[in-house]
């Protein structure tokens, strides 16, 4: 018996190549259980997101199993032959996962959605009765191993995209963002990225105020917001806690004197400010104002960069940890299982409640004919 | 008088001490119970000592700066084991631990006096007026720290140096409000100490209470200058770091011209 991995990703084949064996979440499940029930297979788990896809299966016969994989999928369409797959047997499979779940094959590093992912994967395959004993354990000890590498490195920690940044920066000054309201001046993009992901934090007051009003109109409906006329902006400033800056204007469109005097009647309450602009639309010398907290496209960026090198620098932590997973669980598999391994093509029964922690208590031994 | 519970006490404070040092050093600061917990062992080593204090003394045992400083570690682990699970589990409840553990290892450090069992009846009053008084005091301590933090959180946003710990401090919002309750909350509590001890009457102006109403009087500018003037979180950080340090340095001072 032995655990493969099949699979191609970012890292392998580009996005055209990836479309082509993308598979849809609800023939997810319906496809393990086939791969689970194929002459020489036993289990399965099918992993598709935008950045790979994957199958999971446990062979019986050592060696023969990823000609069995390959002639599956041929039988249903896809020709895996020179599109970039990658093959991962036994530990080199286990470790993938592990990986893969916690994020260290992520396009983003440590980005935390593919756990989410997997789960589901996994948990189409459970309910295709598609996993028993081997691939039960193997991913319940994946989403262990994911929230150790979560909460024991870091990871996962700081932001590594301007919007992200900027919201963990608003968050540390205003706590929720719940009250906070947003002043867009210009509409560009990265402005409506940035006041999105402060949307999607819970601001609910967002303001736009452009150049071309008609753009304003139309930028605020979108995300529910007021227009203002471009030359009214300051009228509601003195209500606004975060204010985003990215127009075409050749000059600072606010400044230290324009500000001060705003911020003497906002009885200190803070302001934030987030200059996306080249030229910059807001004064550097504002920062110096008490309760200003200004930060232009540069600083971001930078803030975006350490984070991502911060997260490089744990990678060899994070490996540390996945290796002692990867050993533990190949003892386990070693271990002759108390009532036998099932051979001859047929998957186990599920016991149709396989979440427990650990897994193997709740993969059933009975053979089960699909 | 025995002092193992004192010191048993004191090694919890510095476990919860060098946990907090460890894990930030270590970049890998998390919400922990371990802090939770030896605090809560330290809190409950404190009363058995100042219990059996009492017991020895027959009052309140805030007679000596020895006594004073154990008490005043002991109102700051109560304000921190009364507060909510948000700001126990925080960084501003992880530096409870080190803030009690200096105070109490600056106890330990003098030789302990002994007290006989006072013969003159307790006056119950200025009792609750001490009691009451350096509970205050902690809470004074407790919004220090806070703002110490929030200047610390603030200077890494204004320079937009972010250092690991930029990560597990608390909003600039949520320290400036918590600055400004712990001082309410203190003033209350030592205007309430103050009237107690006033009810025994200021005909003898003595040292101690020139000094009570002097800390009185300036708590109570901090928080008319929280309250009506508005002023900013970052100078009220700074007037509540300040008033503190005044505050112990006036109760060291009372207690060596005391002595003499």
């Amino acid at each position: 018996m032995e655990i493969l991995c099949l699979g191609l990703s970012h890292h392998t084949a580009p996005v055209e190549i990836r479309e082509r064996f993308a598979i849809a979440e609800a023939r997810a499940g319906e496809l393990a259980r086939e791969l689970a029930s194929y002459p020489g297979l036993s289990e399965g788990v099918v992993v598709s997101t935008c950045n790979r896809v994957e199958f999971y299966a446990v062979a019986h016969e050592p060696g023969r199993g990823f000609d069995l994989l390959r002639q599956f999928l041929c039988e249903r369409g896809l020709d895996v032959d020179g599109a970039g797959f990658f093959e991962r047997l036994a530990d080199d499979g286990v470790r993938h996962l592990f990986r893969v779940v916690s994020g260290l094959e992520s396009m983003v590093l440590g980005e935390t959605e593919i756990l989410g992912q997997v789960k589901k994967a996994y948990q189409a395959a459970q309910d295709a009765r598609a996993t028993s004993r081997h691939l039960n354990k193997l991913f319940q000890r994946a989403f262990n191993v994911a929230k150790e590498v979560r909460t024991q490195t870091n990871i996962t920690r700081g932001s590594v995209s301007v919007g992200s940044v900027a919201v963990e920066l608003a968050e540390k000054i205003f706590g929720k963002l719940t009250s906070c309201r947003v002043m867009i001046l210009g509409a560009g993009e990265t402005s409506e990225l940035t006041a999105g992901a402060l949307q999607a934090r819970g601001v609910k007051t967002l303001f736009v105020a452009n150049r071309s009003h008609e753009r304003a109109v139309a930028l605020a409906e979108k995300m529910g917001g007021s227009a203002l006329h471009f030359d009214d902006w300051t009228s509601q400033f003195g209500e606004v806690d975060i204010l985003i800056g990215s127009t075409a204007a050749p000059h600072h469109v606010l400044t230290r004197e324009k500000l001060a005097p705003i911020m003497a009647k906002r009885r200190h309450r803070p302001l934030f400010c987030i200059d996306l602009a080249v030229p910059r639309d807001i004064d550097p010398a504002v920062n110096q104002l008490e309760g200003v907290y200004l930060y232009d496209i540069d600083s971001l960026q930078s803030i975006a960069s350490q984070s991502m090198e911060e997260r490089r620098q744990e990678l060899g932590v994070c490996q540390k940890l996945i290796e002692r997973h990867v050993g533990e669980f190949s003892d386990w598999f070693a271990k002759p299982h108390p009532l036998g391994n099932p051979v001859g093509g047929l998957p186990m029964r599920n016991n149709g409640g396989a979440s427990a922690p650990g897994g193997a208590a709740s993969g059933g031994t009975a053979p089960q004919s699909v | 008088m025995d002092r193992t519970a004192l010191v048993a006490s004191t090694a919890c404070f510095l476990l919860g001490f060098a946990h907090t040092m460890h894990a930030l050093g270590a970049r890998v600061y998390r919400r922990s119970l371990l802090n939770f917990f030896a605090t809560f062992c330290g809190f409950l080593l404190q009363t058995v000592w100042l219990y059996q204090r009492g017991q020895t003394v027959g009052r309140c045992p805030l007679t000596t700066l020895f006594d004073v400083l154990v008490f005043l570690g002991w109102s700051v682990a109560l304000i921190y084991m009364a507060t909510g699970a948000t700001y126990r589990l925080s960084l501003l409840g992880a530096l409870t631990s080190p803030l009690v553990f200096l105070l109490q290892a600056s106890a330990l450090l003098m030789p302990m006096p002994v007290l006989e069992k006072g013969v003159s009846p307790v006056n119950p009053w200025l009792e609750f007026h001490a009691a009451v008084s350096v509970v205050a005091y902690g809470a004074f301590a407790l919004a220090g720290i806070a703002g110490v933090m929030l200047l610390v959180q603030e200077r890494q946003l204004k320079t937009h140096k972010l250092h690991s710990f930029f990560f597990h401090l608390p909003p600039i919002h949520d320290l400036a409000t918590a600055n400004r309750r712990l001082l309410y909350f203190g003033f209350a509590l030592l205007t309430a100490g103050l009237l107690s001890g006033l009810r025994q009457g200021m005909a003898h102006v003595n040292l101690l209470r020139v000094v009570s109403i002097s800390i009185w009087l300036l708590y109570a500018f901090l928080c008319i200058a929280l309250g009506v003037r508005r002023i900013a979180p970052r100078r009220a950080s700074w007037l509540a770091i300040g008033a503190f340090a005044v505050l112990l340095l006036t109760v060291w001072t009372v207690q060596i011209v005391s002595k003499g």
